[in-house]
Parts: structure tokens; C-alpha cells; sequence
């Protein structure tokens, strides 16, 4: 099972170790520096690397590595599926992740690794599960975190800070000590409950839940991945699709959710709390939700269902031999998207390295280039369909260098609201095991995931 | 407030500091003391020398400190082993505190104390742990008793732990079911041949029960337990995967990817004409796709898995050929893998498509992966014939963008593509040509050099390209040096006129002014060939080259019904049986699908190919060298073909030579008027390829191993000599019996029916054990395969003794007198012979032979020297005889 546990920054610094089983010395770690040096990005870091005694599964995540150590044969998604729920779990904790949060709280954070894991086995990964036995950062530390100006403001950085004299705006030291003292005296932030819902037949359902507002939302998300090719015409086009919830509702709650078209849905991933045979049988969503919000259900609807391509682009940019000057124009247009607009467009390109600079003028929106990372990106915002918008311009390309011979892929983000590009519809939303009667709300939308038209 | 605090202070006496701080009065000063301890703990820094203070802060009721001394302690106890003794107590105490939380942790935190000291006193706290009324303290438990395992096995089995955990599969809550599986399975890791998860259908029952109600990670302990278990018969499969199959939705990846290794496995059990069988098909494309879109690193070791399923089970994944298309942000590592897999699903109906794309990817920016895109196209037209002529011409595009390594590379997958349509593409060859000179990457270089030399007739220039080369020649690698040495001489056995000098400057190169071994014995069998018998030359340089199979790297069959039961596991993702890997002497369990039941059909194709199945019925397999090994153990598999053309042709006639050398006598001998085969150059043309064809040679000399190596099947008898009838075969030992397979096929247009076969007097007496039984008559285009049994009892053609190697050696084989070698020394044959006798007695033979000499030198090692005066006289029977 899982071994160990490496944090390590993008600069190479191990910054967190956590040992599950005995202590692995932290030169293990010499093996993925290699490895990092070998790839050109981070990115690039095969997940897997093997030692002669151990091997490293890594994730990159907000600019850390977390690289977990394993010794036996072990399912590698487990252990990659583990190392996300664990990024998951620090930005459910510290709202986000990142090397100073992490070192800021790392008592909590080695609390928290501890609970997740024993001996290797996972215990408690489910976020409400942990959070009653780790109390997460109070919001009045936050509060103090952002009085004193810095996320990792203590009581020694005050201390030091006062012997010089400030500038004005500086918040009154003796407040700052009252406000201190106060968090400082908090309760310990370990609870002191057996964790019901690990046990319980819903585990993922803490008890005794209550709220004044019962309300539960539910966002259909769908991002559209696709090849577009240089004729226009669609290469691949996928769509991948969630429904992410928010329930805050009162006790035991069972959910029903209906679709007016269900079988869109023949390839799903549901959450839990989700039963499978109802939803075989009559095509519904009955569950007993968790508290807060989760992923209910992803879904995934793939090219031959035909995905409809709410863009289109059209784009000349042409490179001649032995000359210094290179066309570009870019046109961005609408194209099946049921009337709704789209905003949010983005477009990004990586020019070949001959591309020394270029000079464009758009109809609408901001260009940026920059010409070290050769990178065009135009935010062009909502698209008119009466008025399209366009880039145009010139190129200045290394002079006398032959024509290069990759041409720059254009990637596509792109926003609409109040669309399932695929068509679903949620039909009705029912609650039953309470009386009372919540608020319900769902909101549909549809993005660009990788979206590449090639030129 | 936060943490950062406790990294800051880096000042002298911050440990007696922290000291005067542990031992304060106030509660919460205490528990900020261990606070710090813990975070210079977990950057790395030693505060082992706190032991004694922070373990006096454990006696607490506030839980927070309580689990803050544990953490403490699991770190540090194994160096201060003494001290932590003193902690025993408190945990012993603990472990009967009313509330669960406490039992639970205490139990889990002494089996995270790794001292042998410690672990005596843990077993009576974990027996009662274990039998907790409270199942989160006995899931906790059950999980404790793996550690202590891990830290003193003997102790686990004396105390009855593991019959305690096997109960618990049956206990009422899932999580414990689950945990106890987890711990039972990591238990069973280090102990590969007991029996502690003997499953049976009632056990599995409660596994399947407790799947639906556990955790996602319970979820996977138990899909891999499920995995091992083989069902009694084909309903019991279907039902546990029928029940196995919801997992497929779930959100987390790793219950998916066990749950396809579960289905995978049992569904080598149903029977294919089952409706259940085409659903589960279907049913399994799916996930399979929705794991693509999950992050990079899940898409890799998903990927990884999915080139196992799409080997063992192309029909899953034959539609889904686009989700595999690259796109340009995927990570490499993505890419390389999307790439292998599309080549595998590439097939006539969806070709067009995959050549579009793979051109689109030749024009990308990484260098790697750009090559494996050019490498793709090459290995597309191989597989798919109807679409050779397209990716040749895409390759022709790819080669005038003049990018350096996407030419280089280009070249190499034409010389295969080549080799696999011979005389087909020879039209480029002149764009070929023209790019001669920006080739510098040895690989590139040796496939020009080959396709020069192949074509030499048909390149005007031909010697002036090759002398081109021939100035470095040093300063080459051995494998151009090689090629470049054949080349030249194809070039001069095509056109001798005018190539004689230059044939003559090479051999000298390689002959003289070289220390390579291979290269120098190369050169000097060419030159010998060509001194003695040009026309024996012409035979074996030109000698027509087998093909080269469609499918390239492939995994070997019996490997990939291993990995096959491996999904989803580290060995699926290095694509290598555990046993090669896994740390230490821990045994591992070869696991192996299980068979298909009896209520299946019988017509099929057996799972696992027969020893050395001839191509064409299995696509042959071309080990990689990390295969090697498993290559030796089975000697089931031709030698990897990586080497110069040569090589190949040598190793599969010295193949041929090895059944008996005297083929073509025996082939003379059948009823049918057969050409002899070639077998003839092979001890000529061997030694590049002897070392391997040594070992054969042994293995098929013992003739015990049931995986000899049988040689692939020649025409014996073409359709235009026998009105239609084709035959072709082989000869086989097989655990000591011999039998000759046949292949018939019937190219007339007319039913044949009433085979018979006769033998006629041979030298080795052999006769058919039995008679030839051709069941059904042959109708037109039709192809039966037969294996004959033989037996060396038939009466003995008695021949004039042949003064020539092949005899000779034949001759003594018969009399188990096996050759290993052979070698021509200053004009003299030398053979390497060994024979062991029926005590065990080893000898060692070298037997020199001299042209126009009658007289034969016979030298002898061995370790009894007693017997060797026997040897002499038994080979003076046999050869004289």
C-alpha cells in the first residue's frame, strides 16, 4: 500500500513528508529529479517511475508534486486516484492549495494526511467524514490572516514587526494582539466524535445535518472537447459532462432526479450516494445526497451521437519562403447554438519559433503576444452574430529562415450560459423522507474543454 | 494562526527550548510545544532527542495532544526503542477506554510502533480490538494485524490473528469485510503459497454483498480479491460478473479498472455464443473511453491497460478509434501511449482517418513523438495491405519537408515496408536516394544502405552511393559497417563486372582493418563464399527473405493472459509478469486465465498458441529484448529479429537443419516427388545467429521440453506439380515423439477426397505410426492440417557414407550425438558436438574434418576420461556404419 508521501515545489525543495509505514529517506526523491530533468515541463513527469526498491507515483497539481512512495504491487490508480483526493482535501480545507498554505497549517495538514491513510490502507477520505475529525482553519483565522496583511501571519511575525516603526494604514497592534489571543485560545481543532457516517450505511452523510434555508442546486455542466480540422470539418468531438450539486438540506433527505431524455446518458460515473439499480431499471436518480457540495454525476457523450460545434473558425495565416512577412487573420463566428449567445471566447494560439513578432489589429477585444513563448492569446468576449470578430495582421518571421514547418494550432474557450450543448433536460427534481419543502434550482451551461482547431 | 511559525525559528538551543516548553504547566503552552516538534518533523528535521518529554505529554485527555504525541511517537519510536516501551501502558489503557475513537486509535497507533519489543505486549489489547462490539474498532483492528505482520510474522500466525481476520470476511459490516480483505491480501503478498484467502462461493457471496455497501477503496481490496478466484463453471462466472458490472459506472477510477480486470478474467469463461458475452462486450467499451477523459496521469495507466485489452479483445475497442487521437496539450507521455494504441486499432475501415491524423502529428513539435508518428505510418502499411500504397506516398510527403529526423525516420519504416511488399514500392526509391546525405543517425543510414544494396539491379548508381559510405567506414557504427558489407556484397553478386574492386575494398575493410568480431567473421565468410562457390553465394546473400510479420510488438501470448489478470496492477502498466520485478525473493503466484468450460466450443482456436504455431494462423511475435527472458523459459519463440536481414534467414535454416539435417533425403523419401528445401547453406550462413540456434539445438536434443522450437512449414509439393494439390509441412519432436505436420490444400477446382501416404525406405527408418485419417473430402480452397505420427521402425535405406558436414553430422545425430557448432578453421570443417550418456556422463566432441581427406580427427573433453575410448569407438561405429 501507499508508503510515503512527498510534497516537493516546483523548485525541487521537498517541503512536507508524511511516512505511513517505516521512514523512506527523502533521497528516494533523487530518482524523480531525475525524471523532472528529463522532461521538459512539469507536466511532462511520467506518473510512474521505478527504483530498484521502490516506485514513485506523482501527481502535478497547483505547482506541487505530490509524490507517493510504494514498495509492493499496488493498483497505481488507487494510489493517483488517492493523491488527488488529497489535493481535493487541502483545497477543501484551505480553499486553495498551494506550498505557503500548506506550511502554514501544516500541523492540520499532517492531521489530516494521518486520518486519510493507516498503514497505507485509506480510512477516512470523505471530506465531511474528516471534517469532524479535524476541525478545518476557522474563518476568524482567516479574518487574522487578512488583517495582518499576509496568509502567514503569526504571533512572532507581529512580535518582530512592531520593534520597527510602519507606515500609515498599519491596523492598531493592540487590536491585532486582542484578535490574536482570542484565535489563539480557540478550541482544539481536533473533534472528539466517532465519525458516524463512517460507518453508517450512507457514509457519505454526516447526521443530525440542519438549516434554516433548505435549498438543493444542481449545475449541468458540459465542456465540449474537439479536433476541429483545417477545412472546418469535425475531426473528434466528445462531450464531457457533469452534474455538480449543493445541497444544504435538512436530516435524511432521498432525492429523485428525472431527465426528459435519458438516453443521452448510456455512458455515466455516478457519485456514491447514487443507486445504480433504480437507475437501470427506470432510468432515475434516487439518492440520499451528502451534505454540501459534490459531484453527482459525470457523464460522458461521445462522437457518434453527433456533438453539435457551437463555433466556428475561420482562418488564413499564411508563411512564404525567403520572405519576412506572414498573413494572419482570424475569424470567430457562431454556429449551432440554439439562440444562445456565446461569451467568454478566448483564443489561443502557439506561433512556431520562426514567428519574431506580430503586429494585429482585432474588431473587437484585447491580443496579447509574447515573443519568448511565441504565444498569441486573444480575449475576445461575447460574439455578435451581426458583427464577427476578427484579428488581423502581419507576422514578422526570422528572416531568411525556411518556412516553418508546423502550423500553429488554435485553441478555443469559449462560455454559454443556459445550454446542455447535448440536449439533456432535467425533467423534475422530487423529495421525499421530510416534510418540509426546499428550494430547488438547476442551471444548465455549456464550455469549451480542449477545443483545437488546426490551421 | 497558523503553522508557518514553527518553521521559522532555526536559532541554537531551539530543542532546549522546546524542552522547557513540553514540560510546562499550562496545558495549551504543551500542546504548542508538540505542535512545533511535529512540524520540524515533518520538514526533515531530528527531534528524536525529545522523545522522553514529548512521551511524557501522552497521558492526556485532550484528544488533539493525545494524537499529536502518537504522531510523535510512530515516527521516532523505532530509534528510541527503550523509551517507547514506557508508552505501552498508556496505549494498553486506552485500548479499554469506553469511547470507540480512543480504542481505535491507540490500536492503530501500536501497530505503527515498529519494535520488536513493543509487539508482544500488542497482542492482547488487538485479540479484544479484533472482537470489539464497535465495527469501527475492529475495521481499525483488522488493518493493525497486517502491520504487525509486517513487523513479526511468526508472532501473527502463533497468536491465531489470521483465523480471526478470516472471520471477520464474514462480518456484518462492510468496512471491516473490506478492511479484512485489504489486510488478508497484503498478508498474503509475502506468504504467495498459503492458502489464506481460499475462496469459495459462500465467501464469495458475502465479497459481492459487502461490494455494493463499502467504500470505493473497500471496493477495490475486494474486486482484487474477487479477481483471484476461479469459478467453478461458467453460470457462477456470469453471475459474479453480472453483479460485478455496476461497478463500471462508478466515479473513481481505479473500482472501474478492477472491475474490468474481474470481467476480463471470467470472461475467458463464457462462451462466446452466449448473448450475456456480447452485452458484457459492450458494456465494457464504455468506461474504458470514459477513463480518457479523466486526468493525464489516470489516462496513462488507463492507456497502458488498454493496450493490453485491446491485444487480448481487439472488438471492445474496434469503434472507438477517436478517443485515442492525440491532442496537442496531452502530455507526452499520453501521446506515445494514444499513438501505440491507434496502431493497434487501426484496421481497413478506419485507415483513412488514422493516416490523416498521423500525418497532422509528423508536423508537431516534439521530436519524439513526431518519430513515433513517422514510425506509425510504417507500421500501418505493414498491417493494413490496402492501404501500403497511401502511407508510402504520405511518407514521401513527410520526406520532402526535408525536417532532418522526420526524413531519417521515414527511411527507416520504408526499408520494412519493403521488406514486406517486396518489389512492390521500388518507384521511390530515386526520392530516396536524394536524401542520402542528410542521413546521419546510424539506424537511418543502415536502412538506406539496405535498400541500396536489396535493389542494387535497379539503382543506376548503385556503387557510387555505396563507395560513398565507404569512406568513413571506420568512423561508422557496427551496424551500418555491417549492412554496408552486405550491400556491397548483393551489389557485386548482382553486378560482378564492375563492382569487383570495390567488393574486394570492403571485404579487406571488414577483414583487416577491423576488431570487430562480428564484423571481421562476416567479412570472412563472405569472402570465403565468394572465393570458393559463387553460385552457393548467389544462394545464400539473394536467398529469398521471409516476410516480416504485420504485427510488431506484440506481447507474447501466454505473457499477455498473465498481464491480463494483472489489470489494473504495476505489471500492467510496465507490461511485465510481476515475478520480474517485484522487490525481494517473495514468491509470486503465476496467475493464468482460466479455461474456457467444457460447454463451450470446441472449434475455437486454442487461447495460448501451440509451440511455434506456423504465421499466419497467430500473428508471430516479435519479443522485445525485455521479453528475452521469458523467451528462453518457454523457447517457444524465433530469436528477436532485430538484427541485419541475414541474420534472420540464418537463424530459421539453421532451425531447419537442427530436425535432422538430412531433410531432403528424408523429404526424397516420401511418397511425393518434393523439391529438397533449402536447407542446405545453413550451416554456412549460421554463425551471427549459432548462439541462438545453440540453445535450440540443445533444447530440441533432449526432446523432453514440450516447447521445442519446430521449424515454420515449407512447400514440399507446389499446387502446379500435383494437379492442384499443395503440401506443405514440417517435422516435429515433441516429448521424444516424432511427427510430421502436414498442411494440404486443395487449389484445383475439384473435391479431393481418399489421402493416403506412403514412406518410402529412408536413412532414418522412419515410418507414419498410424495412417493418414483425412476425415472430410478437400473441396476447392480449402486447407486441412494433419499431424502424423511416426516412428523410426520402417525399414533403413542404407546409403555410401557422405563425406560432407551435413552427413556427418546427421549421421551422429541420429545416434544422439548432438552438434552445437559449427566452424571452418584454415579450410578445415570443425563440429562441436556433445553427447551424455544414459549414467549422466557428459562428453564433449570436436570432430575436424579436411576436404578430400578421408580420415577424421576426433577430440574429446569430459570429465570421466575413462569413458572417452568408448566414444572413440562409437563414433567410428556410427560414421563407419
Amino acid at each position: 500500500m501507499i508508503h510515503s508521501l512527498f510534497l516537493i515545489n516546483s523548485s525541487g525543495d521537498i517541503f512536507l513528508e508524511k511516512h505511513w509505514k517505516s521512514v523512506v529517506s527523502r533521497s528516494v526523491c533523487d530518482y524523480f529529479f531525475e525524471a523532472q530533468e528529463r522532461a521538459t515541463e512539469a507536466e511532462n513527469v511520467p506518473p510512474v517511475i521505478p527504483t530498484p526498491h521502490h516506485y514513485l507515483l506523482s501527481v502535478y497539481r497547483h505547482k506541487i508534486f505530490f509524490v507517493a512512495v510504494i514498495q509492493t504491487e499496488v493498483p497505481p490508480l488507487f494510489v493517483i486516484e488517492f493523491l488527488h483526493r488529497v489535493v481535493d482535501t487541502f483545497q477543501d480545507y484551505f480553499g486553495v492549495c498551494s506550498e505557503p498554505v500548506i506550511k502554514d497549517n501544516v500541523v492540520v495538514v499532517y492531521e489530516v494526511l494521518e486520518e486519510m491513510l493507516d498503514n497505507g490502507f485509506p480510512l477516512a477520505t470523505e471530506s465531511n467524514i474528516l471534517k469532524e475529525l479535524i476541525k478545518p482553519p476557522t474563518i476568524l483565522r482567516t479574518v487574522v490572516n487578512t488583517i495582518t496583511g499576509r496568509p502567514g501571519g503569526d504571533k512572532e511575525f507581529l512580535k518582530t514587526d512592531w520593534v520597527t516603526p510602519r507606515g500609515s494604514g498599519a491596523v492598531s497592534p493592540l487590536l491585532l494582539e486582542r484578535v490574536f489571543s482570542c484565535v489563539y485560545e480557540r478550541s482544539t481543532n481536533v473533534g472528539d466524535q466517532l465519525p458516524t457516517g463512517q460507518l453508517s450505511v450512507v457514509p457519505w452523510r454526516r447526521t443530525g445535518v440542519k438549516y434554516t434555508n433548505n435549498e438543493a442546486y444542481f449545475d449541468v455542466i458540459e465542456e465540449i472537447d474537439a479536433i476541429i480540422d483545417k477545412s472546418g470539418s469535425t475531426i473528434t468531438a466528445e462531450i464531457q459532462g457533469v452534474i455538480d450539486a449543493c445541497v444544504k438540506l435538512t436530516g435524511m433527505p432521498d432525492l429523485t432526479l428525472s431527465f426528459m431524455n435519458p438516453r443521452l446518458l448510456d455512458d455515466v460515473s455516478f457519485h456514491p450516494c447514487v443507486r445504480f439499480k433504480r437507475w437501470e431499471s427506470e432510468r432515475i436518480l434516487s439518492f440520499i445526497p451528502p451534505d454540501g457540495n459534490f459531484r453527482l454525476l459525470s457523464y460522458h457523450v461521445s462522437a457518434q451521437n453527433l456533438v453539435a460545434i457551437p463555433v466556428y473558425v475561420k482562418h488564413s495565416i499564411s508563411f512564404r519562403d525567403s520572405s519576412a512577412l506572414g498573413r494572419f487573420e482570424i475569424t470567430v463566428g457562431p454556429k449551432q447554438t440554439m439562440g444562445k449567445t456565446i461569451e467568454g471566447v478566448l483564443v489561443s494560439s502557439q506561433m512556431p519559433k520562426g514567428v519574431l513578432n506580430m503586429s494585429l489589429t482585432p474588431s473587437q477585444g484585447t491580443h496579447t503576444f509574447d515573443p519568448v513563448t511565441k504565444m498569441l492569446s486573444w480575449d475576445v468576449g461575447k460574439i455578435n452574430p451581426q458583427k464577427l470578430p476578427s484579428l488581423k495582421g502581419t507576422m514578422s518571421l526570422q528572416a531568411g529562415a525556411p518556412k516553418p514547418d508546423e502550423n500553429p494550432t488554435v485553441n478555443l474557450q469559449f462560455k454559454i450560459q443556459q445550454l446542455a450543448i447535448s440536449g439533456l433536460k432535467v425533467n423534475r427534481l422530487d423529495m421525499y423522507g421530510e416534510k418540509y419543502k426546499p428550494f430547488k434550482g438547476i442551471k444548465y451551461m455549456t464550455k469549451a474543454g480542449k477545443f483545437q482547431v488546426r490551421t | 494562526m497558523t503553522d508557518s511559525k514553527y518553521f521559522t525559528t532555526t536559532k541554537k538551543g531551539e530543542i532546549f527550548e522546546l524542552k522547557a516548553e513540553l514540560n510546562s504547566d499550562k496545558k495549551e503552552k504543551k500542546k504548542e510545544a508538540v505542535k512545533k516538534v511535529i512540524a520540524s518533523m515533518t520538514v526533515g528535521k531530528d527531534v528524536s532527542a525529545l522523545f522522553p518529554d514529548v512521551v511524557n505529554c501522552m497521558q492526556t485527555d485532550n484528544l488533539e495532544l493525545k494524537k499529536l504525541v502518537y504522531l510523535y511517537l510512530m515516527n521516532y519510536a523505532k530509534s528510541q526503542p527503550d523509551m517507547a516501551i514506557m508508552a505501552v501502558n498508556t496505549f494498553v489503557k486506552d485500548c479499554e477506554d469506553p469511547n470507540p475513537l480512543i480504542r481505535a486509535l491507540a490500536v492503530r497507533t501500536m501497530g505503527c510502533i515498529r519494535v520488536d519489543k513493543i509487539t508482544e505486549y500488542l497482542c492482547e489489547p488487538l485479540r479484544k480490538c479484533l472482537k470489539d462490539e464497535d465495527p469501527y474498532v475492529r475495521k481499525t483492528a483488522a488493518v493493525c494485524v497486517a502491520k504487525l505482520h509486517d513487523i513479526n510474522a511468526q508472532l501473527v500466525e502463533d497468536q491465531g490473528f489470521l483465523d480471526t481476520l478470516k472471520d471477520l470476511i464474514s462480518d456484518s459490516n462492510p468496512m471491516v469485510v473490506a478492511n479484512a480483505v485489504a489486510a488478508l491480501s497484503e498478508i498474503a503478498e509475502s506468504h504467495p503459497s498459503s492458502d489464506l484467502l481460499d475462496l469459495n462461493p459462500q465467501s464469495i457471496n458475502k465479497l459481492l454483498t459487502a461490494l455494493n455497501e463499502c467504500t470505493e477503496w473497500g471496493q477495490i481490496f475486494i474486486l482484487d480479491c474477487l479477481a483471484n478466484y476461479t469459478p467453478k463453471d461458467d453460470r457462477e462466472a456470469q453471475s459474479i460478473c453480472e453483479r460485478v458490472t455496476p461497478r463500471l459506472s462508478h466515479a473513481n477510477s481505479a473500482v472501474v479498472l478492477s472491475a474490468v480486470k474481474v470481467l476480463m478474467k471470467f470472461m475467458e469463461m463464457l462462451s462466446k455464443d452466449l448473448d450475456y458475452y456480447g452485452t458484457l462486450l459492450k458494456k465494457l467499451a464504455p468506461p474504458l473511453v470514459t477513463l480518457l477523459s479523466a486526468e493525464p496521469e489516470l489516462q496513462y495507466v488507463a492507456l497502458r491497460n488498454i493496450n493490453l485489452i485491446v491485444q487480448k479483445r481487439p472488438e471492445i475497442l474496434k469503434h472507438e478509434m477517436k478517443v485515442f487521437f492525440v491532442k496537442y496539450n496531452d502530455p507526452i507521455y499520453v501521446k506515445l501511449e494514444k499513438l501505440d494504441i491507434m496502431i493497434r486499432l487501426a484496421s481497413q475501415a478506419n485507415i483513412a482517418q488514422v493516416l490523416a491524423e498521423l500525418k497532422e502529428y509528423a508536423t508537431e513539435v516534439d521530436v519524439d513523438f513526431v518519430r513515433k508518428a513517422v514510425r506509425a505510418i510504417g507500421r500501418c502499411a505493414i498491417k493494413v495491405e490496402q492501404s501500403a500504397e497511401r502511407c508510402v506516398s504520405t511518407l514521401l510527403d513527410l520526406i520532402q519537408t526535408k525536417v532532418n529526423y522526420v526524413v531519417q525516420e521515414a527511411i527507416v519504416v520504408i526499408k520494412d515496408i519493403f521488406r514486406k511488399y517486396p518489389n512492390k514500392y521500388e518507384s521511390v526509391i530515386a526520392t530516396l536516394c536524394e536524401n542520402l546525405d542528410s542521413l546521419d543517425e546510424p539506424e537511418a543510414r543502415a536502412a538506406m544502405i539496405w535498400i541500396v544494396g536489396e535493389y542494387a539491379e535497379r539503382i543506376d548508381n548503385a556503387d557510387e552511393l555505396l563507395e560513398s559510405f565507404l569512406e568513413g567506414f571506420h568512423d561508422e557504427s557496427t551496424q551500418v559497417q555491417l549492412q554496408l558489407l552486405t550491400a556491397i556484397v548483393k551489389l557485386f553478386l548482382k553486378k560482378p563486372t564492375e563492382t569487383q574492386e570495390l567488393v574486394q575494398q570492403v571485404l579487406s575493410l571488414a577483414t583487416q582493418d577491423s576488431d570487430n568480431p562480428d564484423l571481421r567473421d562476416r567479412g570472412y565468410i563472405y569472402w570465403r563464399l565468394l572465393s570458393t562457390d559463387p553460385v552457393a553465394a548467389k544462394e545464400v546473400v539473394l536467398a529469398e527473405k521471409p516476410l516480416i510479420s504485420e504485427e510488431t510488438d506484440l506481447i507474447e501470448p501466454t505473457l499477455l493472459d498473465e498481464l491480463i489478470c494483472y489489470i489494473g496492477t504495476l505489471a500492467s502498466v510496465y507490461h511485465k509478469p510481476p515475478s520480474a520485478f517485484v522487490e525481494g525473493g517473495r514468491g509470486v503466484v503465476h496467475k493464468s486465465l482460466p479455461p474456457r468450460t467444457a460447454s463451450s466450443e470446441s472449434t475455437e482456436s486454442p487461447e495460448t498458441a501451440p509451440a511455434g504455431a506456423p504465421p499466419g494462423e497467430q500473428p508471430d511475435v516479435i519479443p522485445t529484448q525485455g521479453d528475452l527472458l521469458g523467451d528462453l523459459l518457454n523457447l517457444d519463440l524465433g530469436p528477436p529479429v532485430s538484427g541485419p536481414p541475414l541474420a534472420t534467414s540464418s537463424v530459421q535454416m539453421g532451425a531447419v537443419d537442427l530436425l535432422g539435417g538430412g531433410l531432403d533425403s528424408l523429404i526424397g523419401g516420401t511418397n511425393f516427388a518434393a523439391p529438397p528445401t533449402a536447407a542446405a547453406p545453413a550451416s554456412l550462413g549460421a554463425p551471427i545467429g549459432s548462439g541462438l540456434s545453440d540453445l535450440f539445438d540443445l533444447t530440441s536434443g533432449v526432446g523432453s521440453l514440450s516447447g521445442s522450437y519446430v521449424a515454420p512449414k515449407a512447400v514440399w509439393l507446389p499446387a502446379m506439380k500435383a494437379k492442384g494439390l499443395e503440401i506443405s509441412g514440417t517435422f516435429t519432436r515433441q516429448v521424444g515423439a516424432i511427427s510430421m505436420d502436414l498442411q494440404l490444400t486443395n487449389k484445383a477446382l475439384q473435391v479431393m477426397t481418399d489421402f493416403a501416404i506412403q514412406f518410402n525406405r529412408n536413412s532414418f527408418g522412419l515410418a507414419p505410426a498410424a495412417p493418414l485419417q483425412v476425415h472430410a473430402p478437400l473441396s476447392p480452397n480449402q486447407t486441412v492440417e494433419i499431424s502424423l505420427p511416426l516412428n523410426t521402425v520402417g525399414s533403413v535405406m542404407k546409403m555410401e557414407p557422405l563425406n560432407n558436414l551435413q552427413a556427418v553430422s546427421s549421421r551422429l545425430q541420429s545416434s544422439n550425438v548432438f552438434t552445437i557448432a559449427k566452424r571452418n578453421v584454415e579450410a578445415q570443417d570443425m563440429l562441436y558436438q556433445s553427447l551424455r550418456l544414459t549414467n549422466g556422463i557428459w562428453v564433449l566432441a570436436e570432430l575436424r574434418i579436411q576436404p578430400g581427406n578421408p580420415n577424421l580427427t576426433l577430440s574429446l573433453k569430459c570429465r570421466a576420461p575413462e569413458v572417452s575410448q568408448h566414444v572413440y569407438q562409437a563414433y567410428e561405429t556410427i560414421l563407419k556404419n
